[in-house]
């Protein structure tokens, strides 16, 4: 049996009662030869075909019920994320109120996935959201460039974690990735998913700055047997962000670590997806390349912000067959 | 902790399921019968007969085609040759004018002539409309450039065309192996009797009538449909200066045959039985899809289908488990279905063939594997079909199926793999996925085949030759090198 790692309140379901029971895969110190045996074991991506791939997926033709489907289960797999210098506690508390009820004209729209917030806006999301079913995600461990002393990145993902965050999103010391230092980078997450408690812990490669399929896959397999539940492609502040053959990249060696230690973790494309449509080629690239199974929220998720109200029209013009004004749907 | 996280419910997952999303073919517009394109017009056949051709989806007929007998190809290659003499000394530039129109129009019809041929020959339309209609374009556009630089292409030669070139083509890419042919020829100042084959024959009249609009002088395009008794009349009539056949092997023996001693020059393109070549350090994934596109592409109709895998004993099993998996994924069916990858075969023939020899697969004692998709009711279809466990000895694994069916055996040194992948009469095309440069270099250098793909399949470029060694054929299509058969003092 496959089960989501270490965070019950997101599968639901009778997971591991300790984190320690299954994360990480290699133990919580790991010596520098270890994990290159391990990671050299990652099959190489050719990149011009998984490019190919993902075009061709990018062709299927997804119409009627089953783009009201699409549209739907866009919305339930949303971070709602608003993560900016000048976030205030009444931005985050309006974007809060959108989470939970997306389209106020239309009770039938879902609830989001999750809020995302930075750490400080904590409190005022959690306030704002009790009661209900969505999670609260924060980006923590210094975000966006994870560029502090390992304790201050453990007292930050602690202390929001503390304050009523259920998920955590971690970003990868790209810099240590790239000089070879993986240890520094395992040892990186180890730690965080130990600040995380019960909360769970979505990792960011950052893909846009591993710059190679190669790295991505690599870096893939480096947070998963750290103790990733979701792996993350980026943090919307380096372009480019999620692509569509990133997401495959780490798609299959999601499904290649499962293959290999029996642990279901989930994925999160994030940045840069701003239309339904886009949105709706990724959920055929997930759909196609791990299966049915993977079309709940517990699996996937889409980091986004404006994708919202993009798929709030399309799904207003598959009801009414007009598009309405950007005007009548809320920006907050 | 964050007291609202056990009562958070467990989320099902939703069912994703493509509505079905059909192609329209309000654009096409079919006759009941079509006659023979003789001189530049649409002329009944003197046999008097005529066949139906069947849409092999539903198995419903679409059309009559006039079936032309010996007298129909005489008119037709009377035609061809009247023609010749005006279009030979046409200047290269206003030839490569007419084919620029030609290739412009069909870029307009694209989508008529997509679902047109979709519907004749059970193509996915996602095929057809990606992939052969473009590059039908594509070559037009190529061999247009050619015709005003045929005495750059060969310097210090005294290129001249051959006369009248008889061309009969195969149902698997109808429009698009025309093109390979036709354009290649109208560019260098030849004159054409097309052949197609009896199943697919409406685009080929279809295009006919393009080339009537694009203005084409009559007489340098003609049409003689029918099936092998017609095309063998057309490589027997002396009046045929060329003689270029894309198909079955068996088939090109005898046109080779019938022609000897005579001065007709000939072109082949036949039979293939690729080798695909997965080594231990290639991208799996990549490869995987590789493999896929290699032998379900177009329902396995292809002459360069990768039908023989050859991969690594050290991750054969993975490779295998890998190759299963994705199988699930593929959608057979309707072809006109925007979100088909594998549509009908071709004609009911065609899929006895493959039943019997994916039969003879079974009692060789080969494993067969199949996945749980569900195929139509009516018309042809077949399950895309591995065979693990293969031996060369196996007759899977020699003759070529022209199917979805893949053919698994395993090698454990790269001299191995090149022993089992040249160890075939046959010698179109190869692939090969390895990270290591040098090994494909090592690999290209020894493999016997026209074409050999490193980290892809089935990738076509106007720019680019095609064509086969030992049984699969001589004579090149595509390229500078595609000229050299519609011409003579280039040697």
């Amino acid at each position: 049996m496959t089960v989501a790692r270490g965070s019950d309140s997101i599968s639901g379901v009778s997971t591991p009662a300790t984190i320690s029971d299954t994360s990480p895969i290699l133990g919580q110190s790991v010596s520098r030869r270890s994990l290159e045996t391990y990671l050299r074991a990652t099959p190489s991506v050719d990149e011009v075909a998984a490019n190919e791939r993902a075009a061709a997926l990018a062709t299927r033709s997804i119409k009627r019920e089953s783009k009201m489907h699409a549209l739907e289960l866009t919305i339930r797999m949303m971070d709602l994320t608003t993560l900016e210098g000048m976030d205030t506690p009444g931005k985050v508390t309006q974007l809060a109120s959108k989470a939970i009820r997306p389209d106020p004209t239309d009770p039938t729209i879902p609830s989001v996935a999750a809020l995302c917030v930075y750490p400080n806006m904590v409190p005022t999301a959690s306030e704002a959201l009790h009661g209900t079913d969505i999670h609260l995600a924060a980006v923590a461990s210094y975000f966006p460039s994870g560029q502090a002393p390992l304790a201050v990145r453990v007292a930050d993902t602690q202390w929001a974690q503390q304050a009523g965050a259920d998920e955590i999103d971690m970003v990868i010391d790209r810099g240590a990735f790239l000089s070879g230092d993986f240890v520094k980078v395992y040892d990186d997450i180890v730690a965080v998913k130990e600040a995380c408690g019960p909360a769970h812990l979505k990792v960011i490669l950052e893909t846009g700055e591993l710059a190679t399929y190669d790295n991505v896959r690599k870096a893939s397999m480096l947070a998963m047997a750290a103790g990733a539940d979701f792996i993350k492609t980026s943090t919307g502040k380096v372009s480019p962000a999620s692509t569509r053959p990133v997401t495959l990249v780490m798609l299959e060696a999601i499904r290649d670590f499962e293959a290999m230690t029996g642990f279901q973790i989930g994925m999160k494309s994030a940045g840069g997806i701003r239309t339904a449509k886009d949105a709706i080629r990724y959920l055929v690239l997930v759909s196609e390349t791990m299966g049915k199974d993977w079309m709940t929220p517990r699996m996937f998720r889409f980091g986004a912000s404006s994708l919202l109200n993009d798929v709030l029209m399309q799904i207003r013009w598959l009801r009414s067959g007009v598009y309405q004004n950007p005007d009548y749907f809320t920006k907050d | 902790m964050n007291e609202k996280t056990p009562a958070k419910p467990e989320i099902a997952p939703v069912d994703f399921e493509y509505a079905s999303s059909r192609e329209a073919t309000d654009l096409v517009e079919i006759d009941d019968s079509y006659g023979l394109w003789i001189n530049g017009a649409s002329r009944s056949p003197a046999s008097k007969r005529y066949f139906s051709t069947i849409n092999p989806a539903t198995e419903e007929p679409l059309a009559r085609i006039a079936e032309a007998n010996e007298r129909d190809v005489d008119r037709a290659v009377k035609a061809a040759r009247k023609a010749s003499d005006s279009w030979r000394r046409t200047p290269g530039k206003e030839r490569a004018k007419y084919l620029f129109r030609i290739a412009r129009m069909i870029q307009e019809r694209a989508r008529e002539f997509a679902v047109l041929e979709t519907l004749d020959g059970g193509k996915p339309i996602k095929e057809s409309r990606d992939f052969d209609i473009p590059l039908v374009a594509a070559y037009f556009f190529y061999y247009a450039g050619w015709a005003d630089k045929l005495e750059y292409a060969f310097p210090g030669l005294k290129p001249e065309p051959l006369g009248v070139a008889g061309q009969v083509i195969p149902w698997n890419f109808p429009l698009l192996m025309m093109s390979w042919k036709v354009a290649p020829a109208l560019a260098t100042g030849n004159t054409v009797v097309l052949k197609p084959a009896e199943t697919t024959s409406l685009t080929a009249l279809a295009f006919a009538r393009l080339t009537a609009e694009a203005g084409l002088p009559s007489g340098v395009f003609n049409v003689v449909t029918g099936a092998g008794p017609t095309g063998a009349s057309l490589v027997a009539h002396p009046g045929v200066d060329k003689v270029a056949f894309t198909g079955s092997t068996a088939v090109g023996k005898a046109i080779q045959r019938s022609i000897a001693g005579s001065p007709k020059h000939l072109t082949l393109e036949l039979g293939g039985k690729a080798p695909h070549v997965v080594f231990d350090d290639a991208p799996i994934d990549q490869a995987i899809e590789g493999v896929v596109n290699g032998i379900f592409f177009n329902q396995g109709h292809v002459c360069c289908a990768g039908s023989r895998l050859l991969v690594q004993e050290s991750i054969a099993d993975h490779f295998v488990d890998k190759l299963k998996r994705r199988l699930e994924t593929l959608r057979v069916g309707d072809p006109l279905d925007k979100n088909t990858d594998v549509g009908a075969i071709n004609s009911e023939a065609q899929l006895d063939k493959i039943t019997e020899l994916v039969d003879v697969g079974i009692e060789e004692g080969a494993g067969i594997y199949q996945p749980a998709c569900e195929l139509p009711d009516r018309g042809y279809f077949f399950k895309p079909t591995l065979f693990t466990g293969v031996s060369q000895s196996h007759r899977i694994a020699q003759e070529e199926i022209f199917g979805p069916v893949l053919s698994i055996m395993t090698f454990r040194t790269p001299a191995e793999a090149i022993e089992k992948a040249n160890n075939t009469p046959y010698g179109l095309s190869a692939g090969v996925w390895t990270t290591k440069g040098s090994r494909i270099l090592w690999m290209a250098d020894r493999l016997k085949a026209g074409v050999v793909w490193a980290n892809t399949y089935n990738k076509f470029d106007p720019a680019s030759p095609f064509g086969g060694y030992q049984e699969s054929g001589f004579g090149r299509e595509g390229g500078k090198h595609g000229l050299l058969p519609y011409l003579s003092g280039v040697r």
